[in-house]
């Protein structure tokens, strides 16, 4: 909870800077020492236990010549309190580093901040409620794919910068099957999210996401809708799709967002290997990726646009990429992409090792 | 003046979000009145399926419909980890109940 502090007074960009991380960093050791005394006074034997998970990569990616070594550590802490409590929070820490324009050894910034710190009641097999910092429920990256050892490609799609900064608010959520054939999920949440760490600076939002789930031909279609509360009170809307044939190792999934930003969508196909007849053992290993994305300037400059994340001009971009999966939790990555847009043509490469680990904090028996 | 906005906009819909959770949980609730399916300690439906294979089956079909959505299939873990992983997965991925708890007992037998 220490994190809501940070927004009781005005304070230096560096004084903020420093208390984010300290509040984060004192959320996270809270949460810790819950779940190592939680677990010390548990022994029933099918209760849940807290978990220390996350992800961890080390990346290249070489975009226009110019190469970015990317390191970053993931922590997420899982605490469960009784039958329907969870405490759950994730840090990023990442460097990224470069070597200066003169020449000279590689450095940079290592950045440091907390996703999400929320409390989660499972409220009925209809609801949950959340408090506290969440990622925004809009389309389905930012929520569900964004960890780089679930991310088919390492580079972001092109519109991921739009409507899915941090909230920090309330929010109701929940699936549940609306008939033998279709699950229905939903996410309704309010938020006042600081927009700037050099000022008090907070921009309200309001928002949702709803989405069909078809378990037997495995397909997945949904609309995420977000108001601005102030100013111009701006609305962004997106849609997203995903479909996992069952007689195909195949994954496609889309996305497209329309906001006073910008508009754009990326569709993006992952195919394993498994069903290939030769070298086997490491076929089923091997997935094959493809993404073609598109980016439709919005009301902001391009120098505003830059500051969101976003591309300055019209952009396409064109990725393939191959992940070889090692073992479970552990892949190596490579990709190759192709930008093109007004400012000019790039080539984009990316090679690392994508890693996901899972530490019980506490006693867990015979699996 | 956007302090003033604040003040104006955010109580009604963090009151409007609260009835909502009330009101869901008074729904969730008074549907266990009636003729409904059994319920267990936490208020959520027990899935009456005897055979513990159909189960399984059932389970198996279910983790890859639901958790094939975004990631190749984990190794399965102890239950006491595998319950928290769940619990998770639920909120992230708003799995249903019913597919929590069948994947719950796939991948723990």
């Amino acid at each position: 909870m220490g994190f809501f502090l940070l927004y009781l007074e005005p304070k230096t960009a560096s004084a903020r800077r420093q208390g984010t991380v300290l509040c984060g960093v004192a959320t996270l050791c809270f949460l810790f020492l819950i779940a190592t005394r939680s677990t010390a006074q548990n022994p029933d034997p099918e209760k849940p236990v807290p978990i220390l998970s996350g992800s961890a990569g080390a990346f290249s990616f070489v975009a226009g010549g110019h190469n970015l070594i990317d390191t970053q550590i993931n922590p997420v802490l899982l605490v469960p309190l009784g039958d329907r409590w969870l405490v759950e929070a994730r840090a990023e820490f990442e460097g990224e580093f470069q070597r200066p324009p003169g020449g000279g050894p590689y450095g940079g910034p290592v950045n440091k901040h907390v996703d999400y710190a929320q409390v989660d009641y499972i409220a009925s097999p209809y609801v949950t409620i959340t408090a506290g910092r969440f990622l925004t429920p809009f389309g389905i990256f930012n929520e569900r794919l964004y960890p780089v050892w679930i991310r088919a490609l390492q580079p972001d799609p092109l519109i991921l910068p739009i409507a899915t900064a941090p909230s920090d608010g309330a929010m109701l959520r929940g699936g549940f099957p609306v008939n033998a054939k279709a699950n229905l999920n939903y996410a309704l949440y309010v938020s006042a999210t600081s927009t700037d760490i050099d000022s008090v600076d907070s921009e309200r939002h309001v928002g949702g996401r709803v989405g069909f789930f078809f378990p037997g031909p495995r397909v997945e279609v949904g609309g995420s809708w977000q108001k601005t509360l102030q100013d111009s009170r701006k609305n962004a809307f997106g849609f997203h799709m995903g479909w996992q044939p069952a007689k195909a190792p195949l994954n496609l999934r889309a996305e497209g967002v329309h906001s006073f930003a910008g508009s754009g969508y990326w569709i993006e196909g992952a195919y394993r290997l498994s069903q290939a007849r030769f070298w086997q053992k490491a076929m089923r290993r091997t997935e094959l990726v493809a993404r073609a994305q598109q980016f439709f300037n919005g009301q902001l400059t391009p120098e505003a646009a830059e500051d969101f994340e976003l591309p300055g001009a019209n952009t396409r971009e064109a990725d393939f990429g191959v992940n070889y999966f090692l073992r479970d939790g552990l892949k190596g990555v490579a990709s190759y992409g192709r930008q093109f847009s007004s400012v000019g043509n790039f080539n984009q490469w990316t090679f690392g090792i994508a890693y996901r680990f899972l530490i019980p904090l506490g006693r867990v028996g015979a699996q | 003046m956007k302090m003033q906005t604040k003040r104006c906009v955010t109580p009604p819909l963090v009151v409007l979000l609260c009835v909502l959770a009330l009101g869901s949980y008074v729904f969730a609730g008074g549907t266990s009145s009636r003729k409904a399916p059994a319920k267990d300690s936490s208020g959520t439906p027990v899935v009456h399926i005897t055979d513990t294979d159909a189960m399984r089956v059932q389970g198996e079909q279910r983790f890859r419909a639901n958790c094939g959505r975004c990631h190749a299939a984990p190794q399965k873990f102890p239950p006491r980890m595998m319950g928290t992983i769940l619990r998770h997965m639920r909120v992230r991925a708003t799995i249903t109940d019913a597919d929590m708890r069948m994947i719950l007992f796939y991948m723990t037998q």
